[in-house]
């Protein structure tokens, strides 16, 4: 018998076979090392910068709440985006949400409120004028930019729904519609998406009821038809895709809050001086190369009061 | 042929690097003011993903090139070890620059804060740190001062440093663990590959482990 264990055979005797003979084979390992390379290099493409489906929205006025700091570019605004329930790569929602449907839209009012009700959204944006309000937004992860948002401050609805004196808290949901939110196939957040704020934090003038941003209604990708946008807290607290408000006397248990109890708090107020997630003590504006210090409250001071007598640290 | 072959992976290994720098500077490189645009809205998160994905992609290809020349008994595939181990630590210099660099401003109080606190960055700067003594002693001037089962038994810091990789990257994410969950299949079965070899008494993989071959010393 001709069969020879290969343990048997001194390794001084196969190598050089090995190596000079089978050049077929090295070939294809050689191939083969060139495939796990080339998996990598998937992200050829550069984003891209469609126009916008969006329609301008008239008789804006002009609000004292609004910055002066240079307005971060559209497509900026409009081509990075966490909307988790799109993708969670931020160059996508862009290209998902471009169909989505954000008509016919209606909102749930409901909970410790007077009556419950079902609006339209076309009514909604009649509750007031609207506002632009220019607002600088900073995410989490240590990014920010100033955006010209349009809508009017959550009030205006809030008195609408007359909720009753036991509500202290109000809940935001998101919508839940894996058909047309590819990212809500897969268990990656707790969908349907749900945000909260202490009733005193929602009824705040700064709190903004948003439908608009640029002067036209909000991209898909921003969170239409209909948003919120809490300027001093960090991004996520601003529940995008709005299809139900509730009047609560518990503090609503929210996704982010559920995801990692010690980043995501409840609060999430911006705070340089509380580093759960990151260091938050800096942040990048878009376009900006050099980090630029993080504000107490994204610098608008006039919130404080809200939090007087609370922990800041714990109450995170 | 192999010279040409060795030139050829060189080349290819800079492509991303390349591919990188292109998007970056863009069609107008001496215009300043564009630069970083071909990156999408955040250039500097870009390039810190980049590089950190091309340090994890490099590792896990050096620790492939073992499991492939036995499983395709091409045994050459040892001669590109080498480079790829390189092209790891390159590219996590590149990415260790870009934190220290343009995401920190070589703010010390803060880097320092991160790799005390910051779990995720403590386990990546593991990684790479590990990384520096395979680097420094990936010559074969090393090879022989050191002697091979010594040397063999240091660059087995690979496994440690692969391992902190993934689980920096499993950490850093903030809900969707898909992609550290895949590069942590690949480096496990590699990893499992290790482990069976180790585990079968008459294997002729590890007699062969510290053979002399042609008066270096082949190391799996
Ligand atoms: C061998 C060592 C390392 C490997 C393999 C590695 C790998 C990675 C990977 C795969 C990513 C994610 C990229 C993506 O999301 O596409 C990443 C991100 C990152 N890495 Fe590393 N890394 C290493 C060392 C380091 C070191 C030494 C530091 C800093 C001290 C560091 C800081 C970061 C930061 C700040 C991010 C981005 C985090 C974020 O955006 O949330 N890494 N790294």
């Amino acid at each position: 018998m001709l069969i020879k264990q290969s343990a048997d055979i001194p390794s001084s005797e196969i190598t050089p076979r090995d190596l000079y003979l089978n050049r077929r084979r090295f070939l294809a390992g050689i191939g083969l090392s060139a495939v796990v390379a080339g998996l990598g290099i998937k992200e050829l493409v550069s984003p891209s910068s469609e126009a916008l489906a969006t329609e301008k929205i008239d008789g804006i006025q002009k609000s004292a709440f609004s910055t002066t700091e240079k307005v971060t570019p559209i497509n900026d605004v409009s081509h990075y985006n966490n909307y988790y329930e799109f993708s969670t790569e931020k160059e996508d929602p862009a290209k998902l949400a471009k169909d989505f449907k954000t008509r016919p839209w209606s909102v749930t009012v409901d909970g410790l409120v007077a009556k419950k009700q079902k609006w339209d959204i076309d009514a909604i944006m009649k509750f007031a004028s609207p506002e632009e309000r220019i607002y600088r937004h900073r995410c989490v992860e240590g990014w920010s930019i100033v955006v010209p948002w349009v809508g009017f401050s959550l009030s205006e609805l809030i008195k609408r729904a007359e909720p009753l004196g036991k509500a202290k808290f109000v809940e935001f949901t998101s919508i839940h519609d894996p058909a047309q939110m590819p990212g809500q196939r897969q268990q990656i957040l707790n969908w349907p998406y749900v945000e909260g704020l202490r009733m005193d934090e929602a009824m705040h003038p700064l709190t903004l009821l948003c439908f608009g941003m640029y002067g036209a209604s909000l991209p898909n990708q921003d969170g239409a038809p209909l948003r919120l946008v809490v300027p001093w807290k960090y991004g996520f607290k601003s529940a995008k895709a709005i299809v139900k408000i509730s009047f609560t006397d518990r503090q609503p248990s929210t996704t982010w809050n559920e995801a990692n109890p010690h980043d995501f708090g409840f609060y999430s107020n911006v705070n340089p001086n509380v580093n759960r997630y990151h260091s938050q003590a800096h942040e990048r504006r878009l376009g900006e190369f050099r980090p630029r210090p993080t504000l107490m409250f994204n610098g608008y001071d006039q919130v404080a009061g809200l939090y007087s007598g609370l922990d800041l640290a714990k109450n995170y | 042929m192999i010279r040409f072959i060795k030139i050829l992976v060189f080349v290819s290994c800079l492509v991303p690097l390349g591919l990188l720098a292109w998007r970056f500077f863009g069609a107008h490189p001496s215009d300043m003011s564009t630069w970083g645009a071909g990156l999408g809205a955040n250039p500097v998160e870009a390039l810190e993903h980049k590089t950190g994905d091309w340090t994890l992609r490099f590792l896990l290809i050096t620790l492939s090139i073992t499991p492939l020349r036995k499983l395709l008994r091409v045994p050459v595939l040892i001669k590109f070890r080498r480079m790829f181990g390189l092209f790891a630590f390159f590219y996590g210099c590149l990415h260790f620059s870009t934190y220290v660099w343009v995401d920190k401003f070589f703010n010390l109080h803060e880097i320092l804060a991160d790799v005390v606190k910051r779990k995720y960055i403590t386990v990546g700067f593991t990684a790479f740190v590990l990384l520096i003594p395979l680097a420094v002693t990936s010559t074969t001037g090393w090879i022989r001062r050191l002697g091979g089962k010594r040397w063999q038994a240091l660059h087995r810091l690979i496994y440690v440093s692969a391992i902190a990789g993934v689980i920096h990257y499993l950490w850093l994410v903030k809900a969707d663990i898909h992609e550290p969950l895949e590069y942590g299949a690949v480096l496990a079965a590699l990893l499992a590959y290790r482990v069976v070899v180790w585990l079968r008494p008459s294997s002729a993989m590890r007699s062969r482990a510290v053979a002399p071959m042609r008066g270096k010393v082949a190391i799996e």
